[in-house]
């Protein structure tokens, strides 16, 4: 494979930087829960489902989602928790879609155990919804070639690899991420693009999901720069 | 010496760095005028001492000022203060009256020269009312779940008319009808409070103040305020006594905006009485003090009975310390029970959490270490520049998505 092939259109690096935004809505109950998932803003059921991934770096894998952490930590409620848990975020390609699986989720644990509905968090330890307010900011790296690409994925932040990875396909709700898109439609690799989309993104640590990636175009690519 | 964002790039990356000097260029010819009510002590002096110079280096037009105020203005906003952190106490129309006096004054004295005006706290907020075509932040660094209901209706009058307000935790917000972010406060870790410091000037510090290190050491480092429950503090450490010989340090300074200070420092030291192994120090601003005692100590307590955020938890885990604190306010952000430190709700519950990290120090040093990790990436100054930059760019981006 050459390396030095170069792409009809850049791939332009952008980071994404977050602020969150408050709703001013909590839940204290299943049944709360459950209404405020189906009337909050998209930005609100996104930012519960991937917050953990920025802010507990160290804790990965498996990062629980909020709402997996609170059913079983504040309601007690363990198997619902995990089945939220093991929501398979990557098979969705939007957030509506998310939204309506975590909400079914719930219905259905609810139906099963009609208990759980008479739980409430305690005061101080309710559900507050949050929302995420999105800054998209092109870099100064770009890349045209393979060799490039490799290079500038080890220096930019993990935001631009969050952006790219997790944002652009499920936000943006575009079908696949940013690198497997560019690497097939601009460079012809796609047995890369393919094995790099096949990456589950929510079970490893940004830092991780980096090496990873290296490793998959210096593997294809038969350069090892280290 | 003036810190420079360059200068964190060791602790935080290059790359985190690079961010925030792309989003700060975007805020060019942007005055951003913050307001608050003392230069000196409380967090928020010292995270405004911190971030200004550092926004100014960025490029960023950042400018400080400080409204005026007699004793009784103060008394009343310590009292506001108090109230709205659940203590009771009786809130009269004259206190009103005197709010609104002094605030009048700083209305017609202050100088609003900023594009983005960012007040802080209760004590100014009544400055928008000298609000024109410019945006105003209002920032509360307290915590507000429970507030008194009429002192909080008579600041709604003012917060509603702002752009945007900030809080510390989302457990202080409530349905408003302007937009509202949740922005932790942070720690600096190259000032003189964080800095790494040589076991030489540790010991000067301790030698000082005559501690020896050879007994374990419980620290809380507070200024001396009810709601930081030193007395309780000292229950805390009676009940651990019983069963490990150890020290206590309570260390704090005061703050000019603080007129109940000097009364709760009396009770605190009153409450001691002859214990040798209890020592209570009445601080002037000596921030190098404070990180050596910080360091020399075991295990650090934060009890509050209510808290806008609790910097000192962050302080003492940035130190790889076990901290032991207080379900409450933005405690919880910090701490991660029994995984970056330890949560408790009770006297009881402290000293049975500090009986166990003294008894299990391979345990204690662990907990340390995840909340070291834990403030690293979350709770640093350059963290907090980036978020006050976002919010500013927000007032003037609509949208949950937005490209800059």
């Amino acid at each position: 494979m050459n390396t030095r092939i170069t792409a009809p259109e850049e791939f332009i690096f952008c980071t994404r930087l977050h602020l969150s935004e408050l709703t001013g809505l909590r839940a204290s109950t299943l049944n709360q829960l459950l209404h405020l998932l189906q009337k909050v803003p998209g930005s609100s059921i996104y930012h519960h489902t991937h917050r953990f991934l920025q802010q507990h770096q160290y804790l990965s894998p498996e990062p629980p989602n909020d709402f997996a952490f609170w059913v079983t930590e504040i309601l007690g409620e363990g198997e619902l928790g995990e089945q939220l848990a093991s929501i398979d975020t990557i098979q969705f390609s939007n957030i509506r879609a998310l939204r309506e699986c975590i909400i079914e989720t719930i219905e259905q644990h609810i139906k099963a155990h009609q208990f759980a509905q008479l739980k409430f968090a305690k005061e101080g330890e309710e559900f507050h919804f949050i929302k995420s307010v999105s800054f998209v900011i092109p870099t100064a790296y770009k890349a045209s070639t393979l060799e490039d690409f490799s290079a500038i994925l080890k220096k930019i932040t993990v935001d631009s690899i969050y952006f790219h990875v997790f944002e652009s396909r499920l936000r943006l709700e575009k079908k696949t991420n940013d690198f497997s898109f560019w690497l097939e439609t601009s460079l012809h690799e796609k047995n890369l693009a393919d094995e790099i989309a096949r990456l589950d993104p929510y079970n490893q640590t940004l830092e991780d999901l980096r090496m990873n990636i290296i490793g998959i175009i210096e593997r294809g690519s038969g350069t090892n720069n280290d | 010496m003036i810190k420079k964002i360059e200068d964190y790039i060791p602790i935080v990356g290059q790359s985190a760095v690079d961010d925030v000097r792309l989003i700060a260029e975007k805020l060019k010819g942007k005055v951003i005028q913050n307001v608050n009510s003392t230069k000196n002590g409380g967090g928020v002096a010292e995270i405004l001492n911190n971030m200004t110079p550092l926004l100014q280096g960025l490029g960023v037009d950042a400018r400080w000022d400080v409204i005026q105020g007699e004793e009784h203005f103060f008394s009343v906003t310590k009292k506001f203060h108090n109230v709205l952190h659940g203590r009771p106490d009786e809130v009269t129309q004259r206190d009103f009256d005197i709010f609104m006096e002094t605030s009048e004054k700083n209305v017609r004295a202050i100088d609003i020269t900023g594009d983005i005006v960012f007040v802080h706290d209760p004590q100014p907020i009544a400055l928008i009312n000298k609000k024109q075509n410019n945006k105003w932040i209002w920032r509360c660094h307290i915590d507000v779940s429970h507030p008194h209901q009429r002192v909080w209706n008579f600041l709604m009058d003012f917060i509603v008319r702002y752009d945007s307000a900030v809080f510390s935790a989302p457990g202080f917000s409530f349905k408003l009808p302007i937009r509202q972010f949740l922005i932790s406060p942070s720690i600096d870790p190259l000032s003189d409070k964080n800095k790494e410091l040589s076991s030489d000037e540790i010991d000067a510090v301790m030698y000082k103040y005559g501690i020896s290190r050879k007994k374990p050491i419980i620290t809380q480092i507070s200024r001396f305020d009810r709601l930081k429950d030193p007395l309780g503090v000292i229950e805390m450490y009676q009940l651990v006594k019983k069963y490990v010989d150890c020290q206590l340090i309570l260390a704090g300074g005061g703050a000019s905006d603080d007129p109940e200070g000097m009364e709760v420092f009396a009770e605190v030291k009153e409450k001691a009485k002859k214990d040798p192994d209890i020592h209570i120090l009445l601080l002037p601003q000596d921030d190098i003090t404070i990180n050596a005692l910080q360091r020399a100590s075991t295990i650090i307590v934060q009890k509050s009975l209510k808290e806008g955020f609790g910097l000192t938890v962050a302080e003492g885990l940035w130190k790889k310390k076990p901290v032991v604190a207080s379900h409450v306010g933005g405690i919880p952000l910090q701490i991660t029970h029994k995984h970056s430190g330890m949560l408790c709700y009770s006297i009881q519950g402290a000293a049975y959490s500090v009986k166990q990290l003294l008894n299990s120090p391979a345990y204690a040093k662990r907990l340390g270490e995840n909340g070291h990790e834990h403030i690293k990436n979350n709770f640093l100054i350059t963290r907090h520049i980036k978020d006050y930059i976002l919010l500013f760019l927000s007032l003037f981006h609509a949208g949950d998505i937005v490209y800059l």
